[in-house]
């Protein structure tokens, strides 16, 4: 169905994600001058030029395509920022938290709409990729110490992308522990041996391909 | 609020009120949940008629606007605005549609799910259920042996509707807390580790068995993601 991401495996596209980041919040000056919009989402505006305002990511970039404002990228997105981020991030096993969930998405979407308004952007690119990059490892270094004993797994401080990117695997993974250590999937032999090798499945059949 | 009619959750519709949300942010949620969950969770009645009320509202506004005279950039942002609520609604809708499509016997023998759905849900599912049923009859059922011409058995001997695909509860989930929980119940969990009370901290992501969280997504304390 079109629009509509495969259930069984990522759950939410990449258009999804980055649909739902849009509603993030940041700073713009605008260049024109327009009354408060009551939207169904809230209330945002009104427009004066030179003002600061705070509206959402989606808004900001709409007025950004049409020449109306300049985005603020967010405090993180500079290079000191980033350059610490990047730092901690080396420095230990464990995800930093100074980035916002979906940081992968913002920038990403501040990259292609308003490049224009970010300082040193070839830097905070390349710093954003890094930083991308040493969490994934971390990510799937932390996967290999996965066992059975697990019923529910803690993560801290995950990105929404990253978590898009390992929800399969770690879905499936840990279903298949779970199946393998419960006591109802070991077949009961009296009632196997009256019904035939037939055991009471009800999970969905496999699907056609739509 | 609308009219307290026909669903449980009303008190947690008044609480989020309370705090300011707006219901496209509920919305959200509600989407958000019903990707995520395995079954089909309870249809928001009151989120959704206020929210189709106010999409209707505001088709109307961007209707005067345009035929106003308006500025045509504030209509245009009107316009996007009312159309990310409709992604949202259209969505949140088909998700559930996908639900009954696979598992309508199911939910249709089962009242607590039955229960869940909205008037035209359950339009959907019965009319949906009688055609299948009757396809299924005309061309396969009725040209098999006697003792196999059940849609939900395999045959007669068969003491359960083994033929009916049901929702996995036992899939694994992304959630995340809103407040502390303590004295979770990880009743299915592997033998050693059943009587152990698991404990969630706000805002902390945890992959998690659906079955052991199911009551908590349903009371709204924990969202799926």
């Amino acid at each position: 169905m079109a629009g509509q991401s495969n259930h069984e495996l990522s759950l939410f596209s990449a258009e999804e994600l980055e649909f739902i980041a849009e509603d993030e919040i940041v700073d713009i000056v605008p260049n024109l001058k327009m009354g408060p919009l009551n939207f169904i989402s809230g209330d945002f505006g009104p427009f004066t030029p030179q003002i600061v305002t705070q509206v959402p990511l989606w808004l900001a970039i709409a007025l950004k395509k049409r020449g109306k404002c300049s985005i603020h990228p967010p405090q993180w997105m500079s290079v000191e920022k980033l350059s610490q981020v990047l730092e901690t991030e080396r420095d230990s096993q464990e995800m930093s938290d100074q980035l916002p969930f979906h940081y992968v998405e913002i920038s990403r979407l501040l990259f292609d709409h308003a490049r224009d308004n970010i300082p040193n952007l070839y830097m905070v690119r390349s710093l954003i990729e890094d930083i991308r990059n040493v969490r994934f490892h971390k990510v799937e270094t932390d996967l290999e110490g996965f066992n059975g004993r697990t019923i529910a797994v803690k993560i801290k401080n995950l990105s929404a992308m990253e978590v898009n990117i390992v929800r399969p695997f770690i879905g499936k993974a840990l279903q298949a522990f779970y199946k393998h250590d419960s006591p109802e999937l070991i077949p009961d032999p009296e009632r196997v041996s009256d019904r035939r090798p037939q055991v009471v499945n009800n999970a969905p059949r496999r699907q056609l391909r739509r | 609020m609308a009219s307290s009619s026909g669903a449980e959750g009303a008190s947690l519709d008044d609480y989020d009120s309370l705090i300011a949300t707006t219901d496209v942010e509920l919305l959200k949620r509600a989407w958000r949940n019903e990707k995520a969950a395995p079954e089909i969770l309870r249809f928001e009645f009151h989120l959704i008629s206020r929210v189709k009320e106010q999409i209707q509202l505001m088709e109307e506004t961007v209707e005067e606007k345009s035929s106003g005279g308006n500025n045509p950039l504030s209509v245009s942002l009107y316009q996007m605005d009312l159309d990310r609520t409709l992604f949202l609604l259209r969505s949140y809708l088909r998700i559930r549609i996908q639900k009954i499509e696979k598992y309508m016997f199911h939910i249709l023998k089962t009242e607590e799910l039955w229960n869940r759905l909205s008037k035209d849900e359950k339009d959907f599912a019965r009319t949906c259920t009688g055609d299948l049923n009757r396809h299924l009859e005309e061309t396969v059922l009725s040209k098999l042996p006697e003792n196999y011409q059940s849609v939900l058995k395999q045959s007669v001997i068969s003491e359960e509707d083994d033929m009916v695909p049901e929702p996995e509860l036992d899939t694994f989930v992304l959630c995340r807390s809103k407040e502390y929980l303590t004295g979770i119940q990880l009743e299915d969990g592997p033998a050693d580790d059943r009587s152990k009370l698991f404990e969630m901290e706000p805002g902390v992501l945890h992959f998690i068995c659906y079955k052991s969280i199911k009551a908590l997504v349903e009371s709204g304390k924990i969202d799926l993601l």
